[in-house]
């Protein structure tokens, strides 16, 4: 018996998720009533592990001879991975229907998604990154062209998947650089030699490629093609997980590579790097985003702009900053995945009704989704007493204290920017008359998505020590 | 070492002369008088018309894409079936498991595309 | 010059000559054959680094059946109606070979200057055993357990996938 017992146990988050969707596979095949059964049998599945994982922070072990890792960093990850994938699959029972593609393997495709992120954000050797990345991105694929009649989604899925499959190769291409200098995918041990190598120029090269395989997975400036056409064009709430729960998991990946950078005493090589992406991340999304009219790119351009603001957490990369990443990604996916639910409940048949014009004058229809939208745009915005005000100070506090003051300048620079085109949605909805008859039967279910996900922006910002100090007690690990 | 490999490759060298000699001495020997309705391609007697880059259908791709799928999976079982002696004398069930749910969850699969109607020509 | 040496020389050519010739024929069908005669290359370099079951794997999975699926994909397409991507724009031409000259600049100079690896012992018995089947079996089913499970749910989402794409029914 290679393993013990006591290791098996450890793994249950994982085996929770992989059980469930072996199970959704059964019910799929022996009823013709899974789409019904699938979103409950998922948020089962979902709350247990977010539960679970948080339960467990403090139990942090590394499992089959370094492989994975449970507890601490991933324990955080799988919470907002699961919350995130939680909410979406709410929002989802109502807005599957309207979109003309109700099926039970949406749910088992997210269910898979989520088992490769949480993969991505425990592992502990470079090929189980890969598989996670892979298990991630080709359920995405498939989510994003889940309806075939639709131009826009097989845009979106085809654009996606050659672009995916393109920054898989350079992460392919880095991940086989670094195994040739070093003859080990052991990420531990690839720490402990980082400052003996770091003068290695191959292994820097492998690491560079396999850092901008994953910028294209975050979203940032240069790499950021895909980001607008696959957002609009996939579901909205493909595109809620999408954006959320993928970039954390990326953003995952890169925490766990660059633990080296912010543990051992090294200089940061990859400063320069991030700094250059994070400065034109955020202008590049702020100033595009000004010009949008249709929401859902408008919030992929914001999308840009967010990757920005936390890769100067990576720039910065001490502890205090990486826990700020970590902050103000569970921020953001609140915050985001509250204000795809409500472009999903506003949401025409055919992609109608997503463009800033339609919710004019929402507030006399719908004066509680006005509301809700509006929170969601100050958060996304940065205004203090919310969540999102809190992720982005965290990033600059931490920023500051590496000496990066004229990147947070830059960061506050942007946030001003950014706060046009998030009030231009406010001021819409309430300072407008409305044009057209918005009519909006979605199921409760997706507004108790936007209710949770309110909550949780407003918890955040009003107590946000709760999860940083929890985050900041486990930053090292 | 990579003298151990010399047999595979006389067995690759001889089969390419016997295949190429077989093709080569057909044209040597037989009669060979073209005209121009014998280099017409074969289409069933009619006169062939139109591209021959015609259009297939999508069911072929999901073949080619199912069986990629299923030569992995055999790809994984071959090295399990050849260690398998070992391992379960190390390890007694435990190289069993992993291996029953590695096939379940791909069997599972396999199912799924029998039950949605994947192995089905319409 | 021993026989592993001239048979790299071979098989590398061989392989950087077709994978020349893939970019630059125009007809998709001749590109992938000469795609399969690169991936036969390859399978050849496989063999002198002491992996054999990948060599193996390599000719079974790529140039069989991911070739099979490729050729699929070309005929499914209508491709000599297309419009050719440099034929007016000849300044992207231009700017791809820039950056092709520049990324050859790159990779010779890492050639150059970049040391290979320390932890290669040259132990040439231990390196031959690590390619069998039989190394990897016992790797790949005890050390490696949780990579080969994930990689079961990876095929099982391919598998949903590709049947939610090209065969499920719309009601």
């Amino acid at each position: 018996m290679p393993f013990s017992n006591q290791e098996y146990l450890h793994l249950l988050p994982f085996i929770i998720i992989g059980v469930g969707i072996v199970f959704s596979v059964v019910i799929e095949l022996i009823t013709k009533k899974s789409r019904e059964i699938l979103p409950w049998f998922s948020i089962l599945l979902f709350f247990s592990t977010a539960l679970y994982s948080i339960y467990t922070i403090h139990n942090k072990y590394i499992l089959f001879n370094g492989m994975i890792q449970v507890g601490g960093k991933a324990a955080i990850f799988n919470f907002i991975f699961n919350f995130a994938a939680l909410l979406i699959t709410m929002s989802s029972i109502g807005y599957l229907k309207k979109y003309g593609s109700n099926f039970g393997e949406y749910y088992i495709l997210i269910q898979s998604a989520v088992l490769g992120m949480m993969v991505m954000a425990g592992s502990k050797d470079i090929l189980m990154i890969f598989l996670g990345l892979e298990l991630m991105s080709i359920c995405f694929y498939v989510l994003a062209g889940l309806n075939r009649k639709k131009h826009s989604a097989n845009e979106a899925s085809l654009k996606y998947f050659l672009l995916g499959a393109f920054a898989t190769g350079f992460v392919v291409y880095g991940i086989a650089l670094i195994y040739g200098v070093t003859a080990t995918t052991k990420i531990d041990i690839l720490i402990q030699n980082f400052s003996a190598q770091s003068s290695n120029i191959i292994f820097v090269t492998g690491l560079i490629l396999f850092i901008i395989g994953f910028s294209f997975k975050i979203a940032a400036f240069p790499f950021h093609m895909w980001v607008p056409d696959v957002y609009q064009g996939s579901a909205t709430t493909v595109t809620g997980i999408m954006s959320t729960a993928g970039k954390a998991a990326a953003f995952s990946v890169l925490i766990i590579t660059l633990t080296a950078v912010y543990t051992v005493n090294s200089p940061n090589i990859f400063s320069p790097y991030f700094a250059a992406i994070a400065t034109l991340s955020m202008l590049f999304g702020s100033i595009v985003a000004l010009t949008q009219d249709n929401l859902k790119r408008m919030l992929a351009y914001s999308s840009i702009s967010h990757a920005g603001y936390m890769a100067i957490g990576l720039t910065a990369s001490n502890s205090y900053s990486i826990s700020g990443i970590i902050f103000y990604l569970a921020a953001y996916t609140f915050m985001n995945i509250g204000a795809f639910s409500i472009i999903s409940i506003i949401e025409g048949e055919n992609d109608s009704r997503t463009n800033i014009q339609n919710i004019t004058g929402l507030n006399a229809s719908k004066p509680m989704l006005a509301a809700f939208m509006s929170l969601f745009m100050f958060a996304l915005a940065g205004i203090p007493p919310l969540a999102g005000f809190f992720g982005k100070y965290y990033v600059f506090i931490g920023a500051i204290k590496s000496g990066f003051t004229w990147l947070a300048i830059i960061g506050v620079f942007s946030s001003v920017i950014s706060v046009y085109f998030y009030l231009r949605v406010v001021v819409f909805m309430y300072f407008k008359n409305p044009t057209e008859d918005i009519n909006t039967d979605t199921s409760t279910f997706s507004y108790s998505a936007v209710i949770i996900s309110g909550a949780m922006v407003l918890l955040l910002g009003l107590m946000p020590d709760l999860l940083l100090n929890l985050i900041l007690s486990v930053v090292n690990w | 070492m990579i003298l151990d490999y010399i047999p595979i490759f006389l067995v690759l060298i001889f089969s390419a002369i016997i295949g190429g000699a077989i093709v080569f001495s057909s044209k040597l020997f037989g009669p060979y008088s073209p005209n121009k309705i014998k280099q017409l391609s074969y289409e069933s007697g009619k006169d062939p018309v139109g591209t021959t880059h015609e259009r297939i259908s999508v069911k072929y791709y999901l073949v080619a894409m199912l069986f990629i799928i299923f030569d992995i999976e055999v790809i994984y079982v071959y090295p399990w079936a050849v260690q398998f002696k070992t391992l379960f004398g190390e390890h007694g069930l435990f190289a069993f498991i992993p291996m029953l749910i590695f096939l379940i969850v791909l069997e599972l699969g396999f199912l799924y595309i029998f039950v949605k109607g994947g192995l089905k020509w319409d | 010059m021993n026989i592993e040496l001239i048979l790299f020389i071979i098989l590398a050519t061989i392989a950087a000559v077709t994978s020349i010739l893939v970019i630059t024929r125009s007809n998709a069908v001749i590109s992938a054959v000469f795609l399969v005669l690169n991936f036969f290359a390859l399978a050849g370099l496989y063999l002198l680094l002491n992996a054999q079951f990948i060599s193996v794997v390599q000719i079974i999975v790529y140039a069989g059946a991911i070739m099979v699926l490729f050729l699929f994909v070309i005929m499914l397409l209508r491709t000599d109606g297309e419009p050719r991507i440099f034929s007016d724009k000849r300044y992207i031409k231009y700017f791809a070979l820039l950056i092709s000259i520049f990324v050859f600049i790159q990779v010779s100079y890492l050639l150059l200057i970049g040391s290979p690896s320390k932890s290669v012992t040259g132990n040439q018995s231990a390196s031959i055993n690590s390619g069998t089947i039989e190394t990897i079996g016992k790797e790949l089913y005890t050390n490696y357990i949780i990579p080969f499970e994930v990689a079961g749910f990876l095929l099982l989402a391919a598998t949903i996938g590709a049947i939610i794409l090209a065969k499920k029914k719309f009601e």
